[in-house]
């Protein structure tokens, strides 16, 4: 079984986010694999190792031929990389990233099944799953917290508000994967040197078959036309715990009568 | 010109609208153009009453059968849009929502704006604000292309108000053929015991993350409090993360908004992800080791202190209390 994770390559979390002067999200800097594909990469090792054969392919849209994140997941154990890394991409909405992605994986091959991360951390829309699987033309499996496979179907556990609903459809099928679901292993040593010589198939839109007018600000269709700070919110009381301070929140919730 | 139609996707449980659902209909009537829901579920009735009440003249109803209600909605709405020739299309920024949202998207090869807050329709134009690095900073984007207008919205984003109106007019459009997208279905339900009131409709929201030390006194300290307080409980990403609670338990950028009277967040350092999620909160209470932590700069009440001490002595002075 062959699987596709789409990953992204992130700015570093902790590190303050800034905009550029077209407001979108500054990405000059060295870019990680962003923790909610770990999940992905993680759950996509173990079901193709389950099913007995098979490789695990990533694919990822980064500005300046940005590695460093393929390269941490490709030492978890992905056997190779599609990196799709084009001026052209600046600007791109989900829709447009969504066509990409689409193309991409369509560039791999033989696919039996696509994960994703239920959004980025960075730009966190929350559709490119459902968007991809769409544009293939394949069913979406969202939200899950279990995922298995066999006799050419994908079952999950649909993460509900009320707990979960069991989702099945038959292969290739895309399933988005909620964070925590399994743990992602630490690349040993050994898969991070052999990383280092795993093949990234670097494209373009171009080559991928996607105009200037699919992609980018004019594929968007949007502006952004105002940027401000939040109102602030103030800061209050601070109580340094000295055995006491449960009595305080106490009298804080009797002031406002909840209890 | 001027938008003259608005769709929200309707979206219920138990034959109850999601109060997403309600918050969106109530906002998309002050527009003043002619608001019309599609819905993909049981109780037709049920939900035509309340969608009426919030101000919806009609309502497609879908019939998913085991079918996804997102993608059954999504498919029924590109099927009406020809003829129907809706301006904005609203969806919650939520789970089916935003397969629906998805779905109509290509479809229709119409951008999405999501994680709306707020909504401005100037003539034809229509502007989505939104937050970005942790609520810190607002930003609005207009749709430039030609409609429909596809959006999505946080809860909790307006409040629901009734508007008095009559049951919405019930237009049955039967079931639909949604291709290869139609073939993810629905084999089983499990719906977990539900103690007190949901997170996002909480009156008070006890929150734990890392600085819980172990799994174990997420229950001991978070849940135990919440119970007693007659609350929900939430999780920062960190714990999610760690699978030491559900996604659905995540409060934050990634996860969920909410706007209590009272949010207690222990063992939470207030990343920006956690706190664009809280930080709207009438009163804010956080109990956190380290001094400088992020937290105290958005708490009405701030102790400093290890939570598992604080909060056991908090949970047996309440329990003295209200003996």
């Amino acid at each position: 079984m062959n699987v596709v994770v789409c990953v992204k390559q992130i700015p570093d979390p902790a590190v303050p986010g800034e905009l550029t002067a077209e407001h979108t999200l500054k990405r000059e800097g060295k870019l990680i694999l962003d923790e909610s594909d770990s999940y992905g990469v993680e759950m996509a090792l173990q079901l193709v190792e389950a099913a007995g054969g098979g490789e695990v392919v990533l694919v990822s849209m980064a500005p300046n031929d940005e590695v460093s994140g393929l390269r941490t997941a490709l030492a978890m154990g992905a056997a190779r990389a599609v990196l799709v890394s084009d001026p052209a991409l600046a600007g791109s909405d989900s829709l447009s990233t969504s066509k990409v992605i689409a193309k991409s994986i369509e560039r791999v091959g033989d696919v039996d099944l696509v994960l994703t991360a239920t959004e980025s951390s960075d730009g966190y829309a929350g559709t490119v799953p459902g968007q991809v699987a769409a544009l293939l033309g394949w069913p979406a499996l969202t939200f899950a917290k279990h995922v298995e496979t066999g006799d050419g179907k994908v079952k999950i556990q649909r993460q509900t508000e009320a707990g979960y609903d069991t989702v099945e459809a038959s292969l290739p099928a895309v399933v988005s994967v909620t964070a925590g679901v399994v743990e992602p292993r630490y690349p040993s040593f050994k898969g991070i040197m052999a990383a280092k010589n795993k093949p990234v198939d670097a494209v373009t839109a171009a080559d991928l078959g996607l105009g200037a007018d699919q992609v980018g600000w004019a594929g968007a269709r949007q502006e952004i036309t105002n940027v401000e700070a939040a109102p602030a919110r103030q800061a209050g009381e601070k109580v340094e715990d000295d055995g006491t301070a449960h009595e305080r929140v106490v009298e804080f919730l009797e002031n406002l009568k909840v209890i | 010109m001027s938008i003259s139609k608005v769709w929200v996707h309707v979206e219920a449980a138990g034959g109850k609208v999601t109060s997403s659902t309600l918050e969106l209909l109530t906002e998309a009537r002050k527009l003043g153009a002619t608001l019309e829901g599609v819905y993909a579920g049981d109780d037709a009735a049920t939900v035509a009453a309340q969608a009426g009440e919030h101000g919806a003249t009609k309502l497609y109803h879908v019939d998913p059968g085991e079918m996804l209600p997102g993608v059954a909605a999504a498919t029924a709405m590109a099927g009406l849009v020809d003829a129907e020739s809706p301006d904005l299309v609203l969806f919650s920024q939520s789970y089916d929502g935003r397969d629906a949202a998805s779905l109509l998207s290509v479809k229709l090869d119409r951008p999405t704006l999501t994680n709306g807050l707020a909504l401005a329709v100037d003539g034809d134009s229509v502007t989505v604000g939104t937050a970005i690095f942790g609520g810190m900073t607002l930003v609005d984007t207009k749709f430039t292309g030609p409609g429909p207008h596809l959006v999505a919205i946080r809860p909790k984003s307006f409040a629901a108000e009734s508007a008095g109106g009559g049951a919405a007019e019930v237009v049955e459009v039967g079931s639909v053929d949604a291709g290869r997208a139609g073939e993810a279905l629905v084999l089983d339900r499990f719906a977990e015991e539900q103690t007190g009131p949901k997170l996002e409709e909480a009156e008070i929201v006890v929150s734990g993350g890392r600085g819980l030390g172990d799994e174990a006194n997420y229950k001991t300290l978070v849940e135990e409090l919440a119970k007693l307080l007659k609350g929900a409980f939430g999780a920062s990403r960190a714990i999610v993360d760690s699978g030491w609670v559900p996604y659905a338990l995540q409060v934050g950028q990634t996860g969920k908004t909410v706007k209590p009277k009272v949010y207690i967040a222990i063992g939470i350092s207030g990343a920006t992800q956690h706190l664009v999620g809280m930080k709207n909160s009438d009163n804010i209470i956080a109990i956190n080791k380290d001094s400088e932590a992020p937290i105290f700069s958005v708490a009405d009440l701030g102790i400093v202190g290890d939570c598992k001490k604080v909060v056991p002595a908090l949970i047996e002075a309440i329990k003295a209390k209200t003996a």
